[in-house]
């Protein structure tokens, strides 16, 4: 579980970058020529990229370009949306995810993810950490697991003297702090973040901001955001996604495209796409 | 005309005015919406006036634990109370678990097949069918088929069977009103649907499922006909607890029924009316239950 820091390189200097000039990390999650459509449509379509390990990986682009639903793909989470299809694959350390002999479940307990709006349970913080660890039968030590998943969350000094108080007396950012640590205690080695901070106040994203660069030093972390700053500021690598016109297949459906993937340093200083460009300079989007 | 500010400002005025007629018809929709209101209401009120003036008089503590008698001054409700309590006890032991489980299944579970569509439609149906027909089929099945004969069980299983599709219908709006994010969350967690379901999602809707069974129940607690079909006893033969569940029973609404068809008035205004004063507070305690659960264990998300 403790893994060495010295894996993880890729932190955004201001130094040029280019993806040549350092040893990329070890690739975690691998996604091969993925569609993924609803009901025969395709929301993305043909993605081919890399997560490596102890990086935060943005992905980043306008609404509807399926960056959701790519990162629901990561944990299989879009099993479970009635008539979702995928083609492609999808690899976790070299396995095929969606191999038949995969069981989702033990997907998901390797590949947390926390959701856009906060959503503990209706019950107290302490079972919000505890859930997680009981229904695995992770073989923990309540009490230490409840401190140590609160700390890394960076919440325990906030929540310490009322562990047994219903989740919901917290504000919406410790809520959000919260289902991390949630998340955490299972002792997951990737954690997908479906837009964290959008229902978040500006001091509460650059909490949450502060944790995830801590996180990433013991997990691989994929965060999807409409927030250019937050990928800018946070994450390692950057994919750029936009909704485009289909062509091959003839009609006029839109569908959502990988554009860009590169350093997160690339994509904002120096992308090689123009579309990634005007996107990212916020000429439109 | 010169438009100075004061005739501006006065025909304003005049402007933000209503319309007279729609002042009217406003008030006049209002009246007609507070009269229908209110006739229910006045409709209750004399009832229940009407009972308490008739039966007052005759409630006394020798009410609630004699048995009956041919004397009007003499006779009790007590096989009808711990009748009709056995019931209830009986009927929410097996009419909870089994339409909670059916709810949780439809809701959680089933998949969305053109069968189960029709089997959902169909326990909505049911709710709507006639209690005596409950009373019939339980009669065929529990009294005969089954053999348990003119028992407190077979009068148990039968009320299960005319509240069952309520409870589910309850059940399933309170597992409805529990967000989806509630279900990512657990599975997100590495739960398995089953866990998060059993763990997460049941419990935040077993407030909503308990009140509505309640209400069911309070429902059922004045149910006359399918018990009287089933073969619930005005008889001496009633007159006993019937704790044990393949006894022969009674219960409050039957008695009252049988009172109310005596010749004697003594009987049929007095015992009667202070029967169902006994069934209206016990009525009136099962929802005070249930008003307190919603209010105790209401959640917000």
């Amino acid at each position: 579980m403790e893994a060495a820091d010295t894996v993880r390189v890729a932190e955004p200097t201001p130094a040029p970058q280019t993806t040549a000039s350092t040893p990329a990390p070890p690739v975690v999650l691998s996604a091969r020529n993925v569609t993924i459509s609803y009901g025969g449509v395709p929301a993305i379509r043909d993605v081919t990229m890399d997560i490596h390990q102890h990086e935060i990986t943005a992905l980043i682009g306008p609404s509807g370009c399926g960056k959701s639903t790519l990162l629901r793909a990561f944990n299989r989470t879009n099993d479970l949306i009635p008539g979702a299809t995928m083609r492609g694959t999808i690899t976790y350390w070299g396995q095929d995810l969606y191999d038949k002999r995969v069981d989702p479940v033990e997907v998901r307990r390797r590949i947390g993810m926390v959701f856009q709006k906060p959503n503990p349970f209706p019950k107290s913080i302490r079972d919000n950490i505890l859930f997680g660890p009981k229904v695995t039968g992770l073989d923990v030590d309540p009490d230490e697991i409840v401190e140590s998943s609160l700390r890394r969350a960076a919440l325990w000094d906030e929540v310490k003297d009322k562990l047994d108080q219903s989740a919901y007396s917290l504000s919406g950012g410790q809520q959000q702090r919260l289902c991390i640590a949630r998340a955490i205690a299972v002792g997951p080695d990737v954690i997908l973040m479906d837009e964290p901070c959008s229902a978040l106040d500006p001091v509460a994203t650059a909490r949450i901001e502060d944790l995830m660069r801590e996180l990433a030093r013991q997990y691989t972390i994929v965060i999807v955001t409409h927030n250019m700053q937050q990928a800018a500021r946070v994450s390692d690598r950057c994919a750029f996604f936009t909704t485009e016109v289909a062509t091959d297949e003839g009609g006029d459906r839109r569908s959502g495209r990988l554009i860009e993937y590169d350093l997160t340093d690339t994509i904002f200083k120096n992308p090689s796409d123009p579309r990634t460009e005007d996107y990212v300079t916020g000429r439109f989007g | 005309m010169v438009s100075t500010p004061a005739r501006v400002a006065a025909r304003a005025v005049d402007d933000l005015r209503a319309p007279r007629g729609r002042t009217r018809r406003e008030r006049a929709f209002a009246a007609l919406l507070v009269a229908a209101s209110a006739v229910a209401l006045v409709v209750l009120g004399v009832l229940v006036v009407d009972v308490l003036v008739d039966g007052l008089g005759r409630l006394n503590l020798s009410l609630l634990t004699s048995y009956t008698s041919r004397f009007a001054e003499r006779t009790g409700f007590r096989a009808g109370i711990t009748g009709t309590i056995s019931l209830m006890v009986l009927v929410a032991l097996f009419a909870f678990p089994l339409g909670l489980g059916a709810a949780v299944y439809l809701e959680e579970f089933a998949p969305r097949t053109r069968f189960n569509r029709f089997v959902e439609a169909n326990i909505n149906n049911l709710a709507g069918v006639p209690s005596v027909v409950y009373g019939l089929l339980g009669s065929a099945v529990f009294v005969h088929v089954l053999g348990f004969g003119r028992s407190l069980l077979s009068g148990a299983l039968t009320l299960s069977l005319l509240v069952l599709p309520v409870i589910i219908v309850a059940a399933r709006e309170a597992l409805r009103a529990v967000p989806q994010s509630i279900r990512a969350a657990g599975l997100a967690l590495g739960a398995t649907p089953l866990q998060t379901v059993v763990h997460q999602v049941i419990p935040a809707a077993l407030p909503g499922a308990l009140t509505g069974t309640i209400l069911a129940l309070s429902r059922a607690i004045g149910e006359t006909a399918p018990l009287l079909v089933v073969g619930a006893l005005f008889s001496r033969r009633a007159d006993s607890e019937p704790w044990f569940p393949l006894e022969a029973f009674s219960a409050l609404p039957v008695q009252i029924y049988q009172y109310i068809g005596y010749p004697q008035e003594e009987f049929q205004v007095g015992v009667a009316s202070a029967g169902i004063i006994v069934l209206l507070v016990l009525l009136l305690g099962m929802n005070s239950v249930a008003i307190v659960l919603r209010a105790r264990y209401a959640r917000r998300w």
